[in-house]
């Protein structure tokens, strides 16, 4: 599997007054396409500083991130977010949809940043919402939508730049259980079936079956990465299900957006 | 882009409210109190305005239109003799004495012209005709000032420092920015009424002949007659209305005015978009982590200011447009030509924009951490 994404040897330090805080000691770690890996960790412990960093939307104090093999963290203020838009989908814990715009017009919005407007960003909004499910909320404001709902949305947003790597904090942190499983599997398949890499800041063990790798974080130093989680952490039952999709799943990848990604 | 802009600004509609009062009132202050400047200064230079001449030749020194002294009126030959001038007329604005029917007196300005000539002759004559006043002893006054003056009609019969003074027409729109009412008359009338020597006059109006350059000729006349001034009608105009308009300080209060209209507009539209944009921060900081570049969220920002200057724009320019429609039948003289309403909502636009750069700078600023904290 290509490495979509590499940390090395990074580091964080946030200064507050004349003290120093350290946020991350010197970090490695490599997300490879197709795969899952989850950030756990204790509050505090550096996990969103680390997503923050890898998203590009943070620079780190000293180390290295490729994307795709491009070393990203000197480039300038004006390069990063094109980095991000052709790269990086982001999905958060409180979704973050702009309030006052439709499910559709979110993810018009997004299609909008990539240079797509006009009949053709509705008709592949449309066919987002279709792929989360949602296509009958296309005008529906994100208030009149469930918890499950808007992270759907947020994951259909995250997908209209046809990023190559998905960055999630916590997402299914402000759902129940059926919601939060339904968002966990999405995830999954976009790694397993679209080759995507995708790496999960996460508190919720229900996720620890849907992740092929996991990196504990703790005091900004990764503490472990299991290749596949442990027999002696996790149920052998996990272990056996990380690398099919999750069966009954409905996620396919619509030709248009292969089409979108070679255009 | 879909509609982020106009959803942000109108969801909340208080804060709308707030900001398109704030941008009316700056509007209506900076239009009325520009269109009343405009409006002094045209009063002030009206007379010149109006002339009909190239050139105007006053005693030395003069300071404006309404202050001359008056000098030999045999001068008026050597202009005459001037090679280019066309014509040359005696021309008088002095200060006379209106008593009204109930014995009352008020302050006018007589301007003595002759009605022969078409040079400083009234305009916008609304009753009777120019020719009316080679009549004995006839005046014309414009019909804003006729209560003041105590005439009711055409007509009617009143008396300039004792001398008759017969209404024989009505102007309409001519107003005086020394509040005294213009009283139009013949030379010959108005040297009695305002007491002056057979042989005198205030000024000569003079007109160049068609392809005569106007500059040389005020030289060559500067040159030929002694003890005058000879200025260009712009040059007098400008001399005039600079000295109304700065050298009393009326034009600096109304622009001073202007200026707080202005001020205040900045500051209640900068305030309220920079409220508009700490609420929507979130958001902001979720279309950076998209990938939306800082011009395209500034185009965001500037978006809502730029709805918020044209419809605060429309709104002032109605409410202003009723003030000048209002002026006209009050005593203050506000002019709004277009082009200063184009100029408006340029003004308008950029002091939105400008209001919205704390907001693009706030943005600019954000902490991109920000969209990770639920």
């Amino acid at each position: 599997m290509d490495t979509a994404i590499a940390v090395r040897e990074v580091t964080k330090t946030y200064e507050s007054g004349e003290a120093a805080v350290p946020a991350l000691r010197g970090v490695d770690l490599e997300v490879s396409s197709g795969e899952v890996v989850l950030l756990m960790g204790p509050s505090g412990s550096g996990k969103t500083t680390l997503l923050s960093i890898m998203g590009c939307i943070l620079r780190p104090t000293s180390g290295d991130v490729r994307i795709g093999g491009r070393e990203v963290t000197r480039l300038s203020e004006k390069e990063l977010p094109r980095v991000r838009l052709d790269h990086i989908g982001f999905i958060f814990q409180g979704f973050n949809l702009f309030p006052t715009l439709t499910a559709g017009e979110n993810i018009e919005l997004a299609l909008d940043l990539k240079g797509v407007r006009g009949k053709v960003a509705q008709r592949r909004a449309g066919q987002l919402l279709e792929q989360v499910d949602l296509s009958a909320k296309y005008n529906t404001f994100p208030s009149d939508l469930s918890g499950g709902q808007k992270q759907r949305v947020a994951i259909a947003r995250a997908l209209a730049g046809e990023p190559d790597i998905i960055l999630a904090d916590e997402p299914t942190g402000a759902l129940d259980s059926h919601a939060g499983r339904a968002v966990i599997e999405m995830l999954y398949n976009l790694a397993h079936q679209e080759g995507r890499a995708v790496a999960i800041v996460t508190h919720d063990n229900r996720t620890l079956e849907f992740g092929d790798r996991i990196a504990h974080i703790e005091d900004g130093r990764i503490q472990e990465k299991n290749a596949v989680p442990g027999a002696d952490t996790f149920p052998s039952a996990v272990t056996d299900q990380r690398n099919a999709a999750v069966p009954g799943t409905v996620f396919p990848v619509p030709a248009w957006s292969q089409s979108f990604a070679q255009g | 882009m879909p509609p982020l802009a106009q959803r942000n600004l109108f969801r909340d509609k208080v804060r709308l409210t707030v900001t398109l009062t704030g941008i009316v009132f700056a509007v209506v202050l900076i239009t009325v109190q520009i269109g009343m400047f405009i409006g002094f200064a045209s009063t002030t230079s009206g007379l010149i305005d109006h002339s009909g001449v190239d050139i105007w030749i006053g005693a030395k020194h003069v300071p404006y239109i309404d202050q001359a002294s008056p000098f030999s009126e045999r001068k008026l030959y050597q202009v005459l003799a001037t090679p280019g001038v066309e014509d040359a007329q005696k021309y008088i604005l002095g200060w006379g004495d209106w008593q009204r029917p109930d014995g009352g007196h008020e302050g006018t300005q007589v301007v003595g012209f002759n009605p022969d000539s078409k040079y400083g002759a009234p305009w916008n004559v609304v009753v009777g005709r120019v020719e009316d006043l080679k009549q004995p002893d006839a005046v014309m006054i414009d019909q804003f000032y006729a209560p003041r003056l105590g005439v009711t009609q055409v007509g009617q019969t009143f008396e300039i420092y004792g001398r008759r003074a017969h209404v024989v027409g009505f102007t309409k729109g001519i107003r005086t920015f020394t509040t005294m009412p213009y009283v139009f008359t013949t030379f010959k009338n108005a040297q009695g009424y305002v007491r002056l020597k057979a042989d005198q006059t205030i000024y000569i109006l003079v007109k160049a002949k068609p392809g005569v350059n106007v500059q040389k000729l005020q030289h060559d006349l500067e040159q030929r007659v002694r003890g005058v001034d000879v200025y260009t009608t712009p040059e007098f105009r400008d001399k005039t209305r600079f000295y109304w308009m700065f050298s009393t300080g009326a034009g600096i209060a109304v622009l001073l005015a202007a200026l707080l209209g202005l001020v205040v507009g900045v500051v209640v539209v900068a305030q309220t978009i920079y409220a508009t944009t700490m609420d929507h921060l979130r958001e902001y900081g979720t279309l950076k982590a998209m990938g939306a570049s800082n011009g395209y969220i500034y185009r965001v920002i500037i978006k809502q200011a730029v709805i918020s200057a044209l419809l605060g724009y429309l709104a002032g320019m109605a409410v202003s447009v009723f003030v000048v429609h209002a002026s006209k039948t009050g005593g203050a003289s506000i002019i709004l030509p277009w082009p200063m309403g184009v100029g408006m909502l340029g003004l308008t636009l950029l002091m939105c924009v400008v209001a919205a750069i704390v907001s693009i700078n706030k943005v600019t600023r954000i902490d991109p951490a920000m969209v990770f904290k639920g």
